[in-house]
Formats: structure tokens, C-alpha cells, sequence
């Protein structure tokens, strides 16, 4: 995307690719954290690793005002109604990252107790594997949710498509 | 009295030791003779196992006697024999501490049902066996008759069974929220 020089600006490429553009570099997380792995997701959101670079960094603890459900550490079937709300609170457009091996497949933990994988849950955009994974993967996948943002189109430029049934990622 | 021999596929390899000139077990034969149904002791730990229907007299002889003055319930928890083939099936153990004599005990004590195992709550004794008789009743379904509030602390409304019974099928599943259907990628792939 560019805009003009001297006059008012105009967007030269797509309106769609500008919004992308414009939501990947403005994540607000919600961390929805349970378990281990939230040692490594306070890492990863201090200073040394800088989620400000990609503008992902200000953690907002209502799922009203995020964008990007940040699902860290084993979900529990006691749990999954409280993680589908939270799903369900948060406005379109919204991503969720499975953080760690737990969220992804349950982990080892194989057992009466725990959901083996939050997607039977809810939809996942992102799957971070690790136990649990390091900061550097973390980056990673924030990234790879970037580009599958980026490819996602908006409403306005066409049928509305609800973000988590996009699948070129 | 020494422990009895042991058999099976559990033998333990370790030397029994004597348990005949512990204080307590002394104490414990001394008042309930026969109930105390055996005794071991492995590197200084004590453990007697108490007959169901004296389990009550015992704790509060441990916890009162001068002698004894095991006035700290460490923890209570429960076990399921049943992969052992051993009955009565279920095992309540209790570890005591006393903080006046620095000494520990380890109580035992098997309810005799094994389909509908009941026990006597001992919370009117230690208060802190609430907790952890609601995780025996919630993951082994021993119920705890005198239990002020007995009801499941860690599973949910709903849940059916006993998840810890070693009859439990390890990949039971109880889910709140219909769970998605998840495609099966590689069929026949056993993971």
C-alpha cells in the first residue's frame, strides 16, 4: 500500500489488502491463560522479545476489546464453556492462537479430564506446538497469523466471510 | 508384630522392619488389639491399617492420646486396588504429623464395600479433612458418612463416575459443550 505524495492521499492498491494491512499490525490479545505456559507467554510479551514491533503487545483483559484470543495452557472440560463464551464475546474480525501443545492436541495429557485440542471447541487460526513453546516460536506463529490476515478479505469489497472460515492461510 | 509376608506381583524388596517398639503402634495394639490389621514400617515411616469400624477411635486416639499428639493432618487421600486383585478394593490413607514431637504416621484403613465403599468422616476431628475427603468421594466415590458439605470439589456437575476407579476407561470423555467435528486427515493412522 502507498499513498500519493504532496496532495490527499489515495490508496493505490486494494481497499481489502489496506485493512489487512491495517488489522495485523493493531492485535489486541486477550490471554486466556490456565496453565505452565503462561510463564513463557509473560516472556514473550516483556520487553526482550517487543511484541510492540508487531503491534500485538497491549494485552486487553476483556474479550470485548480483542482481537486475538491468545488460548495458553491446558483447557479442562470444566473449563471449555468458560473459553466458548469468551470465543463467543469477542467481535468479528477475531483470530484465535493455540498456545502450546495442550491447547493444540491436549498434550499428554490423555485423560477424563482435559479437551484434546481447543479446535473441538472453538475454530483455531494458529497452532503453536511446544511444551512449552519458546518465545522465538511464539514470534513465529504471531507472524504466520500476520500473512494468513493479510491474504484474508473484507466485507466491503465483498460478501462478508467470517474470518475463521478463511482457510488460505 | 511384623508385617505380615507379602506375595503377588508386589512383593516388596525392601527388608520389613520392626514396628514392634514404635510408641504408637504399641498404643494402637495396646487399645484396639485385633482391629489394627497390620503393621510396616519402611526407613522410619510407621503405617498401621486400622479395621473400618475402628478408623473413628483410632484418629482421635492419635490425635489425643499425650503419647501420641498427631495434631496435624498432613493429608488424606484415597487409592483403588483393584489392578492389584486385593480386597476389600479401596484404601484410605491418612498421614499425621505432630509438630510437638516431630514424629509421622501413616493410618490406613480399607472400607469394606467395594461396589458402594462408605467410611466415617473424621472432619469433626481435623477440620482440614474436608477438602480432601470431597477429592476421595469426587475420584474414588467413597462416601464419608458425617461429612458436613459432601459433595464433588474438582469435577463437574454432571459428571458420571469416579474418574481415578481403575474400572474408569482411561479415554472416557465427558464433555460440557458440543465438541466440533474434527475431520480425520489420515484414516487408519493410529496415533
Amino acid at each position: 500500500m502507498a499513498v500519493s505524495g504532496g496532495g490527499p492521499g489515495f490508496f493505490t492498491s486494494r481497499l481489502s489488502d489496506g485493512i489487512a494491512w491495517a488489522r495485523k499490525w493493531s492485535l489486541f490479545p486477550y490471554p486466556f491463560v490456565t496453565a505452565c505456559c503462561g510463564m513463557e507467554y509473560m516472556s514473550v510479551s516483556s520487553a526482550h522479545y517487543d511484541l510492540d514491533r508487531f503491534g500485538a503487545a497491549w494485552p486487553r483483559f476483556t474479550p470485548r476489546q480483542a482481537d486475538m484470543l491468545l488460548v495458553v495452557g491446558t483447557i479442562s472440560h470444566k473449563m471449555a464453556p468458560v473459553l466458548r463464551m469468551v470465543y463467543e464475546q469477542m467481535c468479528d474480525p477475531k483470530w484465535v492462537v493455540a498456545f502450546g501443545v495442550c491447547t493444540c492436541t491436549g498434550g499428554f495429557y490423555d485423560n477424563y479430564a482435559t479437551v484434546q485440542g481447543i479446535d473441538r471447541i472453538i475454530p483455531v487460526d494458529c497452532y503453536i506446538p511446544g511444551c512449552p513453546p519458546r518465545p522465538e516460536t511464539v514470534l513465529d506463529a504471531l507472524m504466520k497469523l500476520q500473512a494468513k490476515i493479510q491474504k484474508q478479505r473484507h466485507g466491503l469489497t465483498g460478501p462478508v466471510r467470517p474470518a475463521h472460515t478463511d482457510s488460505n492461510a | 508384630m511384623d508385617s505380615p509376608a507379602r506375595s503377588g506381583p508386589h512383593t516388596l524388596t525392601a527388608m520389613p522392619e520392626p514396628t514392634h517398639d514404635d510408641p504408637t503402634i504399641a498404643r494402637l495394639r495396646a487399645e484396639f488389639g485385633d482391629a489394627v490389621l497390620e503393621t510396616h514400617a519402611h526407613r522410619g515411616d510407621v503405617t498401621a491399617v486400622i479395621r473400618a469400624d475402628r478408623y473413628r477411635d483410632a484418629v482421635r486416639l492419635l490425635r489425643d492420646d499425650p503419647e501420641c499428639d498427631y495434631d496435624f493432618l498432613t493429608d488424606l487421600a484415597g487409592w483403588d486396588r483393584l489392578k492389584l486383585r486385593q480386597t476389600p478394593r479401596f484404601e484410605v490413607v491418612l498421614h499425621l504429623y505432630s509438630l510437638s514431637r516431630n514424629a509421622r504416621f501413616r493410618l490406613k484403613t480399607r472400607p469394606e464395600d467395594n461396589a458402594e465403599p462408605v467410611l466415617d468422616s473424621i472432619v469433626d476431628i481435623y477440620p482440614a479433612a474436608n477438602w480432601p475427603e470431597r477429592e476421595v468421594y469426587d475420584m474414588f466415590g467413597i462416601r464419608f458418612t458425617g461429612h458436613p458439605n459432601l459433595k464433588r470439589i474438582l469435577m463437574y456437575e454432571g459428571f458420571e463416575g469416579h474418574p481415578l476407579r481403575k474400572d474408569y476407561p482411561f479415554n472416557k470423555r465427558q464433555p460440557r459443550v458440543v465438541e466440533r467435528e474434527i475431520p480425520d486427515d489420515r484414516p487408519g493412522m493410529i496415533f
